[in-house]
């Protein structure tokens, strides 16, 4: 479990060390999710433990976005001002989001199945 | 409101607000009993842990006069691992590899315009109903994960804060919406179900992805790196051509 979490922090190291060389506006660890992808289709595959490892951490995804969503106390103040456009934009674009995205997928794929 | 307490009851309370034990230990537990309520209550999308969580301890920021800071103290080793998350993302894309090469064509033109009209859409609402130029370019990124949004946010001078505010109504708003969603318009496909959540509301709506399929979380997973991507590229272009 030890090799696996170093692996994540590995990947995410390199992502951030090109990122801040190169100055592209990718952030760092999605850089590190397609180096480490990069790596498993060299490789061939996770070993069990890096397996079993992603899947805690993706399990639990939902607790990690605590802390900054409780951010939120720091902004009331300009959420307060703009609290009309920001409640009519987000859920309406969201929904439109999933509505576009999710229906031109659904087009596409007609009739092909997985690989 | 302090003076009133006992002498030593204030005084381990400003020790404890100096420590990291707090934020943590308050974060940990505030998501085991969201998480209780959310089993409970049968996982109604209205008692989504994540969205559960937030509110309790905001309220309990706010009730106790505790400032973001010093609770973000102990609750930053929660968020910390947010990045190893993200490069996890890597193992269930990898599961999908076959599936997702074969319809790389479709992902990218799904995606690509779905996030484009996620984005446009929420500047375009926000700027008629007289938002200023700080909040709709801190708003743009509002669809894709946090680290990615702020990033994009700062550069075209928005409110790196306010935007990881914004992704995050966007994440509980899409997580609890999202199967209602794609019931209303017929969408049944997990493929297309996986990268709609993950285009318009990232790892939340993901989150809750995941738990229903594994091919539909591992298509969420690929739409939040894709959509980081695309978006860090196409955002700056966007809010030139539309002016904002």
């Amino acid at each position: 479990m030890v090799r696996s979490i170093m692996m994540l922090l590995l990947c995410q190291l390199a992502g951030t060390v090109v990122q801040e060389g190169t100055g592209l506006p990718i952030p760092g660890p999605v850089m590190g999710l397609v180096l480490l992808l990069g790596l498993l289709i060299w490789r061939g595959g996770p070993s069990q433990s890096l397996h079993d490892t992603a899947g805690g951490f993706l399990k639990y995804l939902g607790l990690l976005f605590v802390p900054a969503g409780v951010g939120v106390v720091t902004e009331l103040q300009v959420l307060k001002a703009n609290a009309l456009a920001i409640a009519v934009a987000i859920p309406v674009s969201t929904i439109l989001g999933l509505v576009v995205t999710g229906v031109l997928m659904q087009r596409l794929l007609r009739g092909k199945a997985d690989a | 409101m302090h003076s009133i307490l006992p002498l030593p009851f204030f005084h381990v309370w400003s020790y404890l607000q100096t420590q990291p034990l707090m934020g943590l230990t308050a974060t940990l537990c505030t998501w085991e009993l969201a998480c209780f309520i959310d089993i409970k209550a049968g996982h109604k999308p209205i008692t989504n842990p994540t969205f559960l969580s937030i509110t309790l301890l905001a309220c309990a920021l706010l009730v106790t006069g505790t400032p973001y800071s010093a609770y973000f103290n102990g609750a930053q080793y929660v968020h910390f691992l947010l990045g190893p998350a993200t490069v996890a993302l890597a193992i269930p894309m990898y599961a999908n590899r076959h599936s997702i090469k074969k319809h790389f064509v479709p992902i990218f033109i799904s995606l690509t315009t779905g996030s484009i009209v996620a984005a446009v859409s929420a500047m375009l609402i926000a700027r008629a109903l007289g938002a200023p130029h700080d909040v709709l370019v801190s708003l743009g990124p509002k669809s894709v994960t946090t680290p990615i949004a702020m990033a994009v946010a700062q550069n075209l001078g928005g409110q790196p804060p306010l935007t990881a505010v914004f992704v995050m109504i966007t994440g509980v708003f899409g997580a609890i919406i999202c199967t209602g969603v794609f019931w209303l318009v017929r969408v049944k496909d997990w493929r297309a179900q996986g990268l709609a959540a993950g285009t318009a509301a990232h790892g939340l709506a993901t989150a809750r992805m995941i738990l229903i399929n594994e091919t539909a979380g591992a298509y969420g997973g690929v739409a939040i790196g894709l959509n980081g991507i695309i978006t860090s590229i196409m955002l700056p272009l966007l809010v030139n051509i539309f002016g904002f």
